[in-house]
């Protein structure tokens, strides 16, 4: 039994985010890490391993050469072996381009389990999963707050309005896991030590088959803008005016929002 | 030396300012105020490999260079001083039997010390044998395969809870406690050995500082640490290398006061601007980032020359300890005056910080003590006969 997480590289979600001129995120102006909720999927697939259900677990990611840093520091928390797809042509890969490469990887890896975030911290489009699944053509069981492989079958629990589901398919499957599935541990320092002797293998567009071409410049999609939140109106504030007044002056404000 | 620190150093300082910021920090006011030992951290730092950082891959540890090591100490104590002194006490601990251990002693010790399951203190002060070690009462009386030892120790970190103390007694009074010094190694469960009491505190709070009462403990010959009479230059050889260890607690110390500091002089508005807008709250910052610095890249080199079995590293590392021990004091007093009423009260970390940093100007050998290793390598390089305190 072999699960492949793949994770990928973000800035740091307290860092402030950079574009560059083609609205792209600035990978290189902050610290990065391990997409937070990619760390759950990390977490679960150790666990699984540790309980002797699975044999192997493998890191894939797609992304810069300095995303290696991220599958080092997944190794550190525990698993075998990563793989990590490079290629300046997938710079400012939408979804459907990074669904394409990591489908390509995966099957070339043919784990029993592909597992995932639920979302990235950076774009939260959280449509990678449910794209690798369909271009792969195997089952997904998304959001669980759970993960369980026995025999040939792959069971997660999902969270609902109700209560649980509990939903189940045959192997091989895609899966993505939610924070519901443990803390993720910190790495050890033996970890860290072990993890530089890991196997990290790089791939390019070419090495997988793939080429520029066929990945439309490696986006269908297109950032138009890009814009902070816009900052809320000052509170209203009523000074100077009676206690009566002011209370009249509350009331029918909270009348109006009806909620009086 | 490379004047850098390496990417695996890099990363352990990533690694282990996380692990602080999110498990240690969070729990520094409260094991301050309880004064209880943090044995849920000790069991995490444990896990997470960072008890066993001075021993041998041989013996079950991660076995970093000092650099490394200081990284580790400093990292904890920037966020809580009491906590940063579980790896460094089990090193104090840990040295001797490093230094002076026999094969069949190592391998008997080392790998319960290293995974974290064994706890190590350090028995040399007594109450009166503070800074003059020598004037130790502590005596060891052969008895068949064995020693009976008798004394009491005090102010012995950790002593209370440690499952093995390195007790240093007179095996040979008349020829004084230099030549007549022997060291051992006593597991907690000896007969006769007991932890009757702890100090209170006004700093280091939830790390228990033992008194230590031997009465007739009976002590196996196997468990003497090198032959009878070098009690004394193992006691020094450990204190000279260890105490890079608290001159890394104090660095970590300053730096937690310094980032408390400047994170609240740039969000406490007074006279319409942040208080970091103010040129001489800016002055106070700017000495206080500097002078830790300065304190941090001493300590790393003393660090480096402990690694490299330099022959004067005792004048680097009680240098270290001397500057970053007087840094810790004056930066943390600073962050107090930054946070004006604010840091003098429980509610903000400064003020424990500012007690916190106080016992690195006492322990592991005074400032003044300091002072006199520093005079005595100065005038041996000199070729100035040794002075009369050397």
């Amino acid at each position: 039994m072999k699960i492949v997480v793949c994770i990928k590289q973000v800035p740091a979600t307290t860092a402030e985010k950079r574009y560059t001129s083609n609205l792209r995120l600035d990978r290189a102006a902050s610290e990065s890490v391990i997409n937070p909720l990619d760390e759950y999927a990390i977490e679960q697939a150790l666990r699984l391993q540790e309980s002797g259900a699975v044999e192997s677990v493998g890191y894939l990611s797609m992304g810069p050469d300095a995303a290696g840093e991220a599958l080092r520091r997944a190794l550190a928390m525990g698993g075998d072996e990563a793989w990590l797809v490079t290629d300046s042509a997938l710079a400012g890969s939408d979804e459907w381009a990074t669904a394409r490469v990591l489908a390509t990887a995966l099957d070339r890896l043919a784990p029993d389990v592909a597992l995932m975030g639920m979302a990235s911290d950076d774009a939260r489009g959280s449509l990678v999963p449910g794209a690798v699944a369909a271009l792969r053509g195997v089952p997904l069981l998304s959001y669980g707050s759970e993960l369980r492989v026995e025999g040939s079958v792959a069971r997660i629990r999902r969270l609902t309005a109700a209560g649980f589901d509990i939903i189940e398919a045959p192997l091989p499957v895609v899966a993505s896991v939610t924070d519901q599935v443990g803390e993720p541990r910190y790495a050890s320092l033996k970890g860290i030590m072990a993890a530089r002797r890991k196997p990290l293998e790089t791939w390019s567009l070419d090495d997988l088959g793939l080429s520029a071409d066929e990945l439309q410049g490696a986006a269908l999609t297109r950032v138009v803008e890009a814009r902070k939140p816009e900052a809320k109106p000052p509170p209203e504030r009523i000074e100077n005016v009676s206690a009566d007044d002011a209370a009249t002056r509350i009331a029918d404000r909270l009348a109006a929002w009806k909620v009086i | 030396m490379t004047y850098r620190l390496s990417d695996e150093q890099i990363e352990l300082r990533r690694i282990v300012r996380e692990l602080a910021e999110e498990q240690i920090a969070p729990r520094a006011a409260e094991i301050d105020a309880t004064a209880e030992f943090p044995w849920d951290l000790k069991e995490l730092l444990a896990r997470q490999d960072l008890l066993g950082t001075a021993v041998p891959a041989a013996y079950g540890g991660t076995e970093l260079d000092g650099v490394g090591q200081a990284i580790v100490a400093e990292e904890i104590a920037r966020a809580d001083a009491t906590t940063s002194l579980i790896p460094i006490v089990q090193k104090l601990g840990s040295l001797p039997i490093l230094l002076a251990g026999s094969d069949e002693q190592k391998d008997r010790f080392l790998p319960r010390l290293a995974s974290g399951e064994w706890l190590a203190a350090f028995g040399l002060s007594e109450a009166s044998a503070g800074s003059d070690v020598s004037a130790l009462r502590t005596r060891a009386r052969r008895d068949g395969d064995d020693y009976l030892l008798s004394g009491s120790k005090r102010f012995i970190t950790h002593g209370s809870i440690a499952n093995l103390v390195i007790i240093f007694a007179l095996t040979d009074p008349s020829a004084g406690g230099r030549k007549g010094m022997s060291a051992f190694i006593v597991e907690r469960d000896t007969p006769g050995f007991s932890a009757p009491r702890v100090e209170h505190k006004m700093g280091i709070r939830g790390s228990p500082t033992a008194e230590l009462l031997l009465e007739d403990a009976r002590v196996p010959a196997a468990n003497r640490l090198g032959e009878e009479g070098e009690g004394f230059k193992i006691a020094m050889a450990t204190l000279d290398r260890s105490r890079v260890a608290i001159a890394a607690q104090a660095v970590g110390i300053a730096q937690g006061a310094t980032d408390y500091a400047l994170a609240y002089a740039a969000q406490r508005e007074q006279f319409g601007e942040p208080v970091a807008e103010l040129q001489g709250i800016q002055f106070m910052l700017a000495d206080m980032a500097s002078q830790t610095e300065a304190a941090r890249h001493l300590t790393y080199a003393a660090a480096a020359a402990v690694d490299a079995g330099a022959p004067d590293l005792a004048y680097l590392t009680s240098s270290a300890k001397l500057v970053a021990g007087d840094t810790a004091m004056r930066v943390t007093t600073d962050a107090v005056q930054v946070l004006g009423g604010y840091g003098f009260i429980t509610e903000y970390p400064v003020e424990r910080m500012m007690r916190d940093a106080k016992i690195t100007q006492l322990y592991e050998g005074t400032q003044q003590i300091q002072r006199l290793v520093i005079a005595r390598q100065l005038l041996r390089r000199a070729g100035v006969a040794r002075s009369k305190t050397s």
